[in-house]
């Protein structure tokens, strides 16, 4: 692998780690968010249940 | 649509005859760069909405395009150094005039957030962020024309008053990765908005139920 191959390569790997990354993040922050929706359903319902 | 762009860059777009490979970087770091621009633009846009027409909700969209912005930036001066590294043999230079006025928009956006966090909630930082927003836009068409500006330089010209500087193959390849490039922060700019707005909704359910 020359130089240039190298550098090229590097370069559409960073594009590439930085969707990863911002997709991980985006994924952490809806697993978070399903879990705030589930603790505020269960709160309501034992608030409607007395 | 990326992984089309990636196709058609490696497989069917020639390699240049004046650079190389080092060409192929190109066809990311440009689209990246203009949407950088975009996001930019588009934050300054709903920053004017805040001010001009007090729109619900366009300080957050104004937030999340600079946001948005501001990491395609930082992408393309990653990408341009890689280049530069190829091409030029360093990985920065201070004597180009597109890569400094660059990197002032970069820093001036970045400051953005340290202007945002550091005032509490409310109108008043509405109107802050939008102000800045609204400055910073006047550095795009400075950074966008620098390069043509500039008397001598060595960041090569691609797209002159002539047209685009390529071959059609080459342009038809570039067209589809900016058009990637342009959905794929749009994407991002809407899961971005939905989480953030999806967190605010909660946040205030959460002290009704309190």
């Amino acid at each position: 692998m020359s130089a240039a191959e190298k550098y090229v390569a590097a370069a559409y790997l960073v594009v590439f780690a930085f969707v990863v990354v911002y997709l991980a993040i985006m994924a952490l922050k809806l697993t978070r968010l399903e879990r705030e929706v589930g603790e505020l359903s269960e709160l309501a319902r034992r608030r409607a249940d007395g | 649509m990326l992984c089309a762009a990636i196709a058609l860059i490696f497989f069917y777009a020639p390699v240049d005859a004046d650079q190389g490979l080092s060409q192929k970087i190109f066809y990311f770091h440009v689209p990246i760069a203009l949407t950088s621009y975009a996001c930019f633009g588009w934050g300054a846009w709903k920053a004017l909405l805040v001010l001009w027409k007090r729109k619900p909700g366009a300080d957050l969209e104004s937030y999340v395009a600079i946001h948005q912005g501001v990491i395609f930036g930082a992408l393309t001066l990653i990408t341009g150094s890689i280049w530069a590294k190829i091409s030029w043999g360093v990985w920065w230079t201070w004597s180009e005039r597109q890569l400094v006025l660059f990197l002032v928009l970069f820093l001036f956006y970045s400051a953005y957030f340290m202007l945002r966090f550091s005032v509490e909630p409310g109108p008043q930082r509405e109107n802050l962020s939008a102000v800045y927003a609204l400055f910073g836009v006047v550095l795009i068409p400075i950074s966008f024309l620098a390069i043509r500006l500039a008397e001598s330089f060595i960041h090569p010209t691609v797209f002159t008053s002539r047209g685009p500087q390529m071959a059609t193959s080459q342009f038809a390849t570039f067209c589809v990765a900016f058009a990637a490039m342009i959905l794929l922060a749009g994407t991002l700019y809407r899961v971005e908005l939905v989480g953030k707005r999806l967190d605010a909704h909660l946040r205030e359910l959460r002290e009704l139920l309190a």
